[in-house]
């Protein structure tokens, strides 16, 4: 191959890999909205209803100070537990567990900023986030270490744990340490203020949610991608998930770059729970973490397991998510349907060369034969 | 039957895998197709035999114009292909596969063994193939399953038989007895192509030799006129030397020594049964064997890669049996994988990212937790530079480099540290001469420098031409041993004894 035939191919694939990161993504994303008004036309409901309701999409998620508050609430777990997934792919782990670390991480942060709650903030917030990364790391790292030593698949385990932790947490929010005093009924203790992740617009308007969690997110971005591209273990993950048989003939250690992928994983899910328990919720319930560990999957999915991809992802989810909710008060749509295309989105990506089909547009042709 | 093809291009994209090739296949005749690996060998040997349609040009069959509209259509038309990896069901007997996907039957559609056995038999009869119908494939050795691959193309009544790298598998017994094969395809009329990129064989089999080089015929001509040298300067396009220069052997004290090792394959099986072997420093040690017989298993068990189950390694006097691949490579060890592809590269990882694959975790590419990228990348286009690795960047994706280029990164990266101890399985396998050549300079720098080498090649040719000392391994034991500077090195009896003759 000539010269000229290498810097043809060089180019190419770049363009491959804009086609991959934005257009694949940018087009499903359209695909999903389209599918998604026929679904609403399918269910009787008007043209003039379905266009109303995506107008109130885009004025839910970014049309105002409120707004824009709410998908950034949203978007701060969903990019959290989602930085922690695309590590696991990375590293070649399809962690099904987040939910459960999720799960994990938020209580312990609950009973760790409980314990912590006469200390100054300095020492409780820090200290309960702490607890919720370190348990998330844990509970993920079960699975992980059942990997590297007996074999058992990680997609097995995590889903398991997952079950666990939701009948864990029950149990746990009925226990005297953890249950609010004086409630029969499974609900935490109150996290003190000291402990809580501050709000940060209440002085513009008290009901403005953001909290302080956007920026340990944005901090965790700027971690996962030094850890990733920049750090040795990163090194090892990348290496182990693209060619595990390469990485161990290169001297790697496989069982020590599973555990740690998994503990990693799950300290950063463990972040998410704690993201919301302190930020959010001020207290862990049955069912808190809300299905954040599943949607979080989607977003490493569709933000290509990069960080910075997946904060966008977040970002997007967390748009549809609060949206979705301006969706039903305006529109009367079902809230599903977010879920509807949420799901659509993740089909069309998994399927880039249905995407490729549907929009032949910005996409270079493929060679014949 | 003639078959002629006509000005045959075909592009892939913007990549132009044949151009204007004119070929001619006379029956009765063995046309050899010479070329390195990615010049369009099999591009073109696809378009023949219909699997891909030329972008343009033609294709004749005795002077009428034919289309295939897939490899049906080519088979029906008398084009038989026999690929380089076999296409045959290990647990089915040879008649069974023979038959498979134009099996004869009867009423109710029953299946007609026996018909398919009588014309096995027949065939094998015809062209002195020596085939037993109802033996099962997986306990026939390579050679013979070749044969039925063969048979296979014969049994779907070709003319014209394409063999695509046929030699690769067998051992060099082998390879005379499926040149007898090959001339008897010949003297009863049939046309066959023979692709390598071997010049010794390509010489001797052929009776008219054509070279293809990016995608376009650069030369043909009479085998009884053209030299070796000659075909490898078409080839590749500039001249080739192939005296590997070294410096007079002059082995020092035992670096490596390897004593009663057994090694067990993953199911229990015995791979390596009780070997002892010593390499000096200083000295290239060459295992030659057919593949299969424990050599795999003695690589990965040298490397740190697959558990002893007994005997014991030493290492310059330290016991190194059970530590670690890491530890082995910070004593100086260097291991070049068998298998580039799978075990030597990340294909999605950068040629810098490659080159400290092995190395990345230490000075002068770590500080603290983190990885000097600067660092690294400068290095690797240094070393790049050294090795002769041809890239656009250090940055381009390995996978995207040719096979020769893959190699040399890999042999790059282990050759380039402070080595006093490398492994090398197949070093040179599936490239071209240029690198070969190349690959083996590097190798014989080692040694002259007092590094001990161990090389492990299922080419007997290769053994033979960078080895100090030759060991023939046969169901994971030594059996025999050669040395050039005692006796003169006889090809054919190592041949015998890697079939198992001493054994």
């Amino acid at each position: 191959m000539n010269a000229m035939d290498k810097a043809t191919q060089w180019r190419l694939l770049g363009r491959t890999q804009v086609e991959d990161l934005v257009i694949v993504p940018l087009f499903a994303f359209v695909a999903a909205l389209f599918l998604g008004a026929l679904v609403m036309a399918a269910t009787g409901v008007d043209l003039a209803v379905i266009g109303q309701s995506y107008v109130a999409l885009v004025k839910g998620s970014v049309g105002s100070l409120n707004a824009v508050s709410e998908t950034l609430t949203a978007a701060a777990p969903l990019v959290l537990a989602g930085l922690g997934l695309a590590l696991g792919f990375r590293a070649g782990l399809f962690n099904i567990g987040a939910e459960g670390q999720v799960v994990m991480g938020g209580l312990a942060a609950v009973v760790a900023g409980v314990a912590l709650g006469d200390f100054p903030a300095i020492v409780a917030l820090p200290g309960a986030l702490l607890a919720g990364a370190l348990t998330g790391a844990f509970y993920a790292g079960i699975a992980g270490w059942l990997r590297a030593v007996t074999g058992a698949h990680e997609v097995i385990s995590t889903i398991m744990l997952n079950l666990i932790s939701y009948r864990l947490l029950d149990y746990l929010l009925r226990t005297p340490l953890i249950q609010k005093e004086g409630r029969a009924d499974p609900i935490s203790k109150s996290v003190p203020d000291a402990a809580e992740l501050p709000r940060l617009l209440t002085f513009i308007d008290a009901n403005l949610r953001v909290h302080a969690g956007i920026f340990l997110t944005l901090a965790m971005v700027a971690v996962a991608y030094w850890l990733l591209f920049r750090s040795k273990l990163g090194f090892e993950f990348r290496a182990a998930g693209e060619n595990a048989v390469a990485a161990r003939f290169a001297g790697m250690n496989a069982s020590l770059t599973i555990i740690l992928a998994m503990a990693i994983a799950g300290a950063l899910a463990g972040l998410a729970g704690a993201n919301q328990t302190l930020g959010v919720l001020d207290r862990a319930t049955p069912g808190f973490s809300a299905g954040i560990g599943f949607d979080a999957i989607a977003v490493a999915l569709m933000g290509r397991s990069h960080p910075v991809g997946v904060l966008l992802a977040g970002l997007l989810f967390g748009a549809l998510e609060a949206g979705g909710r301006q969706m039903q008060v305006d529109a009367g749509v079902s809230i599903d349907l977010i879920a509807i295309i949420q799901s659509l989105i993740i089909v069309f990506i998994a399927a880039p060369l249905l995407v490729k089909a549907l929009f032949p547009w910005g996409f270079r042709r493929e060679g014949s034969g | 039957m003639r078959v002629e093809l006509k000005n045959i291009t075909k592009r892939f994209g913007p990549v132009i895998a044949n151009k204007g090739v004119n070929l001619t296949i006379e029956p009765g005749e063995v046309l050899g197709l010479l070329g390195e690996n990615g010049a369009g060998k099999s591009t073109l040997m696809n378009v023949l035999c219909g699997l891909y349609d030329p972008t343009e040009g033609e294709i004749f069959i005795d002077d009428k114009p034919v289309v295939f509209d897939g490899p049906g259509d080519a088979i029906r038309a008398g084009i038989g292909m026999v690929h380089q990896h076999f296409m045959l069901v290990p647990v089915f007997s040879v008649a069974e596969n023979v038959v498979l996907g134009v099996e004869p039957t009867g009423a109710l559609d029953h299946l007609d063994l026996a018909t398919a056995r009588a014309e096995v038999e027949r065939l094998s009869e015809d062209y002195g193939l020596a085939v037993d119908p109802d033996a099962i494939i997986e306990t026939l050795p390579v050679g013979v399953q070749q044969r039925v691959e063969i048979i296979k193309v014969l049994f779907r009544s070709a003319d014209v038989l394409i063999l695509d790298e046929p030699t690769a598998v067998l051992t060099p017994q082998e390879v005379d007895e499926f040149f007898q094969i090959v001339r008897s395809l010949c003297e009863a009329g049939k046309a066959i192509v023979f692709i390598t990129h071997k010049l010794n064989e390509i010489l001797e089999i052929s009776d008219r030799i054509s070279v293809i080089r990016r995608g376009e015929i650069v030369g043909s001509g009479d085998p009884k006129e053209l030299t070796r040298p000659e075909l490898a300067e078409m080839m590749v396009g500039h001249p080739v030397d192939f005296d590997v220069a070294r410096a007079p052997y002059a082995p020092r004290e035992v670096i490596l020594d390897v004593a009663d090792l057994t090694v067990l394959r993953d199911h229990g099986a015995v791979a390596i049964d009780n070997l002892s072997l010593k390499v000096r420093s200083g000295e290239i040690v060459g295992i030659a064997g057919v593949q299969g017989n424990g050599q795999s298993a003695l690589i990965e068990a040298l490397a740190g890669l697959r558990r002893v189950a007994s005997g014991r390694v030493t290492f310059d006097g330290t016991d190194i049996t059970h530590i670690s691949p890491r530890a082995r490579h910070r004593m100086g060890i260097a291991h070049v994988p068998e298998d580039r592809q799978r075990a030597g590269l990340i294909g999605n990882f950068t040629v810098a990212e490659n080159m400290v694959l092995d190395t990345y975790y230490g000075p002068p590419f770590a500080k603290g937790a983190s990885i000097d990228w600067g660092r690294v990348h400068a290095d690797a286009a240094r070393v790049a530079e050294e090795y002769d690795v041809r890239t656009p960047s250090v940055f381009a994706a390995a996978a995207h480099l040719s096979g020769g280029n893959q190699q040399k990164l890999v042999v790059a990266r282990e050759l380039s540290r402070d080595t006093r101890f490398v492994i090398a399985g197949q070093p040179t396998r599936g490239l071209d001469v240029g690198s070969i050549a190349f690959i083996h300079a590097q190798l014989m720098a080692a040694r002259d420098e007092g590094d001990g080498l161990l090389i492990v090649s299922s080419e007997l040719d290769e053994i033979m031409a960078v080895s100090d000392r030759i060991l023939v391994m046969f169901k994971g034991r030594i059996v025999a041993e050669y040395a050039p500077h005692i006796a003169p090195l006889d090809k054919g009896e190592i041949g015998l004894v890697m079939a198992g003759a001493a054994a």
